[in-house]
């Protein structure tokens, strides 16, 4: 450390003197005897050790913008969220807490809607993430071969990743509508008695999946393509030579290389299914945060939005908080887990 | 819908120059794509069929916005554009506050990218080419919070927000987006492969100061992993949802999304204003696509492979 210290600051005396500032806290001449000009030496100095601090001091405050917002509204609200679940705070009266103790979790245990809204997450979860990620994998690969016009499919893919969750509910309102929507309009083409989408517990569930499968599956499908491009040929190469037909090429080659990419991809939309809130809600139309008439398509993060700017417990809404937190921390154990399996066997 | 097919045409010239493993064929052997087999028609049959599931609901928003509430209310549903586009545009422009909509959505997600990549930026080339201490715990830090959900500091934030008295001004969005761990995360990755060492050395043994060295040597080397990491921020500000509709009120300075919401409202919500100002709300972005779709797919493959 010293020693390149010293090696920057030693010839620092070209360009230094651009810096406006350079002045700095410049103590007492520790100048170093025998140089013919004592007034020159002191200002090489006094550079030098503007250098050092310079040096030792600047990526603390490269990373200070970074670390004040990040503290303020990043790690402090994260932990007073913790704390703000042992109180019983209500929404009119932010900063008049009272302390209850464990019992807005212990509310939250015996709470049917909560239990609801957990099934419901995991259902449209599932739901959502495994069609998502297996049809991205399949435009993947298709994406992957030598096309005409390839960058339009790319940017077309992409395209619903630009529309918000908002206009994508408001319009997958209307195509799921049950009187007039396109989907039972073609589901009657073939024969097949309308839907409810809006009422039916597994039918609004799919239907809100629906919404987050087509926002998403384009993107993941670029991010598999971005991985696959990245497979060495020499092992399609070798695959081809052991005779291996192009679809066992991409169990046995594509598969296999793209494990961390997969896995990095189940996690990001497990995290984003644990925190589903736009689709649900605005699925409901005007009809406010329960998640449908029978709460059939509430998810964890319409219910403590529910309960927290609806029902104004903003307390219960921390507890609500940091039970997500919980399960996204049992996820993640669980995705580590098996990621290590894998990486083992493979 | 016009938009399409422009973004068509753009693409179509896009490739015609060289872009990614797949175009540059007949490169070694080593490197290049996993495979460079040509399509068959299969592929392109369903890749036109994915690619028009893709665009048609965006099609149909605007279908939809051209018609009025009774054509609605009728099967079968219309596949063509009727001549009410502007008329409900006019409305949802006026009903929703559009235009200050719009303008606040913009100031918004441009100070939130302007933010993150700046800051990003300076964080990252530290964690990815200074030493100093505490380095390895705090990028765990900050790698470690990444995945956070947003609902989990909401409550706090709002009682901040009403604290300060900032509920229903910009700032409560601005703020606590302003910069992100992500952001951090991929400047370090980009940094650590695109910025020699020996570069910043070089710079510092010339004697340039550190802002020096960053405003010569690091944003220079960093520039294309900026412009991907503004447009992507950028496109995540602008849809964003969750933490806007606590934080602003339909009446009050509302973003995009949040005047959405307040759409139609009444005792018929009439279905073609709502999809017009769905449309009025996707088009700055669906715009943005066509012009610089091409970079900002580049910019989520690289994000990819790097990440």
């Amino acid at each position: 450390m010293t020693s390149s210290d010293a090696r920057i600051a030693a010839p620092a005396r070209k360009g230094g003197a651009a810096l406006p500032r350079a002045g700095g806290p410049a103590g007492g001449g520790a100048a170093p005897g025998g140089a013919p000009d004592p007034r020159e030496d002191r200002r090489r100095a006094r550079r030098s050790r503007w250098y050092r601090r310079d040096v030792r001091w600047s990526p603390y405050a490269f990373i200070a913008p970074f670390f004040v917002f990040f503290l303020a509204f990043g790690l402090f609200p994260l932990l007073y969220t913790g704390w703000a679940s042992l109180h019983r705070v209500e929404l009119t009266a932010p900063t008049d807490m009272e302390w209850v103790g464990l019992k807005n979790f212990a509310r939250l245990m015996g709470d049917d809607f909560f239990w609801n809204a957990l099934k419901n997450t995991l259902t449209i979860g599932l739901l959502s993430t495994v069609p998502q990620l297996l049809i991205a994998l399949g435009v993947a690969h298709l994406l992957n071969y030598k096309l005409r016009g390839s960058m339009f499919f790319r940017v077309a893919v992409l395209t619903p990743y630009a529309t918000s969750v908002a206009a994508a509910a408001l319009v997958f309102v209307l195509l799921f509508g049950r009187d007039y929507g396109m989907i039972n309009w073609a589901l009657g083409l073939v024969g097949i008695d309308p839907v409810d989408w809006q009422n039916g517990t597994l039918s609004s569930q799919i239907a809100v999946s629906t919404i987050v499968i087509w926002r998403w599956t384009g993107y993941n499908a670029l991010i598999y393509l971005a991985a696959m491009q990245a497979i060495p040929a020499d092992l399609y190469e070798s695959a081809a030579l052991d005779g291996a037909s192009r679809w066992q090429q991409f169990v046995h080659v594509t598969i296999p290389s793209l494990r961390p990419t997969i896995l990095f991809t189940v996690v990001v939309s497990t995290i984003g299914a644990t925190q589903l809130f736009g689709e649900p809600l605005l699925f409901n139309g005007n009809a406010g945060a329960t998640g449908g008439g029978d709460h059939q398509f509430q998810t964890l993060g319409l219910y403590l939005y529910e309960q927290g700017w609806v029902n104004l417990h903003l307390g219960r809404a921390s507890a609500i908080a940091w039970t997500m937190f919980l399960i996204l921390l049992i996820i993640g154990a669980v995705n580590w887990l098996v990621g290590r399996r894998l990486r083992k066997n493979a | 819908m016009a938009t399409t097919s422009h973004s068509a045409a753009l693409a179509e010239t896009g490739t015609t120059g060289a872009q990614g493993p797949v175009g540059k064929s007949g490169g070694g052997k080593k490197k290049g794509a996993g495979r460079q087999l040509h399509a068959g028609r299969f592929t392109y049959a369903v890749l036109i069929v994915f690619t028009i599931g893709s665009l048609f609901p965006l099609v149909w928003t605007a279908i939809a916005a051209s018609r009025n509430n009774t054509r609605l209310a009728q099967t079968p549903p219309p596949f063509w554009f009727g001549g009410n586009l502007f008329k409900n545009l006019e409305i949802a422009w006026t009903d929703a506050n559009m235009g200050s909509a719009l303008l606040n959505t913009t100031i918004v997600a441009g100070s939130i990218a302007l933010g993150t990549v700046l800051f990003s930026t300076l964080a990252g080339f530290a964690f990815a080419k200074l030493r100093f201490r505490f380095k390895n715990l705090l990028l765990l830090l900050v790698i470690g919070t990444m995945m956070v959900p947003p609902q989990l500091s909401v409550v706090p934030l709002y009682m901040l927000v009403a604290e300060l008295e900032w509920t229903d001004q910009l700032q409560a969005v601005i703020l606590p987006t302003l910069v992100s761990a992500f952001g951090v995360f991929f400047m370090r990755q980009y940094l650590i492969g695109a910025l020699p060492s020996e570069l910043v050395e070089a710079a510092r043994v010339d004697g340039a100061s550190s802002l020096r060295v960053v405003w010569h040597v690091v944003f220079p080397a960093a520039r294309p992993a900026m412009a991907v990491l503004g447009m992507l921020t950028f496109v995540m500000a602008w849809n964003d949802f969750f933490w806007p509709i606590i934080a602003l009120t339909q009446n009050g300075s509302p973003t995009v999304q949040v005047a959405l919401t307040g759409l139609g409202r009444g005792y018929i919500p009439d279905q073609s204003v709502i999809m017009a100002g769905a449309l009025l709300g996707t088009l700055p972005l669906l715009i943005a696509f066509v012009l610089f779709g091409k970079h900002i797919v580049g910019g989520i493959m690289q994000g990819a492979v790097k990440g």
